[in-house]
């Protein structure tokens, strides 16, 4: 584990990838502590596109709310829901994928058919399709959730093909004739192999899941209770920023966004590297 | 001889098939015999010859397609049970011990399948001698991993499994194939320490008729799923017509050819003498 650990640190990709995740986690979660942010975002402090002071950083939005405030709490909207969606997206993902590639036969037939299924089936259409048809209680956990429900199939491909190649190992053998339970043998001789890609899977489908916010947030059919950085981009959009050019009202959303979802995919390469001898150098 | 010991293994015109339909593979094809209590009994053939598949039907983790397989005169059914009395060692030594745990929990771990487990002192105290019957000193395996240890320690690990758990019947399914020349003849001893102070029943798989020949009361030769020859080794090597035994014999190096004559002539003149 150490010298996993050892290899990581290595690695300039994962030090620049982690070093820049942590920034966006102390930024979301240490912020509020330096700057006063207001979570409801309801709080008008100055006239419209206000310009950046001492008291505002990056100024006002179109309503005159504290922009750096917004951007502050939106990104820890959008890093919750990737952790909701991430969570709930390899949970499942990493059970139908174990369960089948361990089990084999028929089990591993029907489960890896229905998860060809869900890679086929477009995840956003679902999502926008659930998203609409939810229209009161979309909250920033439902998001989470739906988008968890629609993008676990790649995790289950992910874990199953590993899983799978586990099952006519010696020492799956071994353990069996040792008398251990399928669950042991799963817990303890299958899963601590497949960490690692599980590690790997959990941070692709955060960054997944923080895009995905941002896109059906985008649309408007995002979260109705909180500000998340996908809702910002949307309020820009309608208000005409773009088309008036006011950088200051997605620029930074978007700089946000593009930097966290890099550094969880340089994090990812970096550990496939490490995880894959095949691919180091 | 044998007539007098009681049968451990008895197979009955046993067949084993994977698939179906078309992409049917049978890897064992009506086969019978019998297998007595204390034998070493070496199973031998090429590759694909269904050897490691009979080997896996005697350990009950397949159980024939066709025909009546037997462990003590009755049918296989309880595993766990089964397990109690008969054992294993596999083939690639690598890949037998999880790289997550330690070798001697692992090892420790292999009494959970006693049916009255060990105290906990008692357990390490057979682990120890376990690992002292293949002459490795316990505290040097004390805290290693598998990815430690070379393929030569690795398959004396597992022999020390077998000393320590003693089973009444060990299923060694090519415990040599991936060792060097010289732990490969560790390992025949061992297999015959196990028959002479354990009393233990061996079923000893190969591809190599030489070893077989140093170490078997019997020799079964597979081919295609079948046994095609079978017997004591005088019965089954000296002068045979069998040509798929013949082709094994065939495949030993000429080097060891003349060492194994020179050594049966020396067992003849002294049963001579």
């Amino acid at each position: 584990m150490v010298k996993l650990l050892k290899n990581l640190l290595k690695s300039p990709m994962f030090v620049i990838g982690v070093s820049i995740f942590l920034i966006t986690l102390a930024i979301a979660f240490l912020g509020p502590v330096f700057y006063d942010v207001d979570t409801n975002a309801r709080d008008i402090v100055a006239g419209p596109y206000a310009p950046s002071s001492a008291e505002h950083i990056l100024g006002t939005d179109h309503l005159g709310r504290d922009y750096m405030s917004l951007l502050i709490s939106g990104l820890r909207s959008s890093l919750y829901v990737g952790f909701v969606a991430g969570i709930i997206a390899t949970t499942l993902g990493v059970f139908i994928g174990l369960f089948g590639g361990f089990r084999g036969g028929w089990v591993d037939e029907v489960l890896n058919m229905g998860t060809n299924l869900f890679i086929v089936i477009p995840s956003f259409v679902i999502l926008v399709l659930i998203s609409s048809a939810v229209k009161d209680g979309r909250s920033l956990t439902l998001i989470g959730l739906i988008i968890g429900l629609t993008t676990w199939s790649w995790s289950a491909r992910a874990v199953r093909a590993q899983a799978s190649s586990l099952r006519s190992r010696d020492h799956i053998a071994l353990a069996r004739i040792n008398g251990a339970s399928s669950f042991t043998i799963v817990i303890k001789h299958v899963l601590p192999y497949l960490l690692s890609y599980v590690f790997m899977v959990f941070i692709m489908q955060i960054s997944s899941g923080i895009l995905s916010e941002a896109s059906i947030s985008m649309i408007g059919l995002g979260p109705l209770d909180s500000t998340s950085l996908g809702i910002i981009l949307n309020q820009a959009k309608d208000n005409g920023a773009l088309s008036d050019g006011i950088w200051i009202a997605f620029l930074p959303a978007t700089l946000i966004i593009t930097l966290t979802v890099f550094a969880l995919y340089l994090v990812n390469t970096s550990m496939e590297g490490v995880f894959n001898p095949r691919l180091r150098k | 001889m044998l007539s007098n010991k009681s049968i451990v293994f008895s197979a009955k015109n046993i067949s084993k098939t994977f698939g179906a339909g078309k992409k049917i593979t049978t890897a064992v094809n009506n086969v019978s015999f019998d297998i007595y209590d204390g034998e070493i009994i070496s199973i031998v053939g090429g590759s694909g010859c269904g050897k490691s598949v009979l080997a896996k039907i005697m350990l009950g983790l397949y159980g024939p397609s066709k025909g009546k397989f037997h462990y003590n005169g009755k049918k296989i059914t309880n595993l766990k049970k089964h397990w109690n009395d008969v054992q294993s060692v596999f083939q690639d030594p690598f890949s037998c011990f999880n790289q997550f745990f330690t070798i001697r929990s692992q090892l420790e771990d292999a009494f959970n399948i006693l049916k009255k487990k060990p105290s906990k002192e008692e357990i390490k105290r057979r682990v120890d001698e376990g690992l002292l019957a293949v002459n490795v000193t316990p505290s040097d395996i004390e805290g290693k991993y598998s990815f430690e240890l070379s393929g030569g320690q690795m398959q004396r690990m597992l022999l020390a499994r077998i000393f320590a758990l003693r089973p009444k019947v060990l299923i060694a399914d090519e415990p040599t194939s991936m060792v060097d020349a010289c732990v490969r003849a560790n390992i025949l001893d061992y297999l015959m320490k196990l028959k002479e102070e354990l009393q233990m029943t061996i079923v000893f798989i190969t591809h190599d008729i030489g070893l077989a020949n140093y170490v078997s009361d019997r020799i079964f030769i597979m081919h295609d799923g079948m046994i095609v020859n079978s017997g004591t080794p005088e019965e089954v090597l000296d002068n045979t017509r069998e040509t798929h035994t013949l082709k094994l014999l065939d495949d030993i190096p000429e080097v060891h050819k003349k060492e194994w004559i020179k050594n049966s002539h020396r067992s003849k003149n002294k049963e001579a003498s």
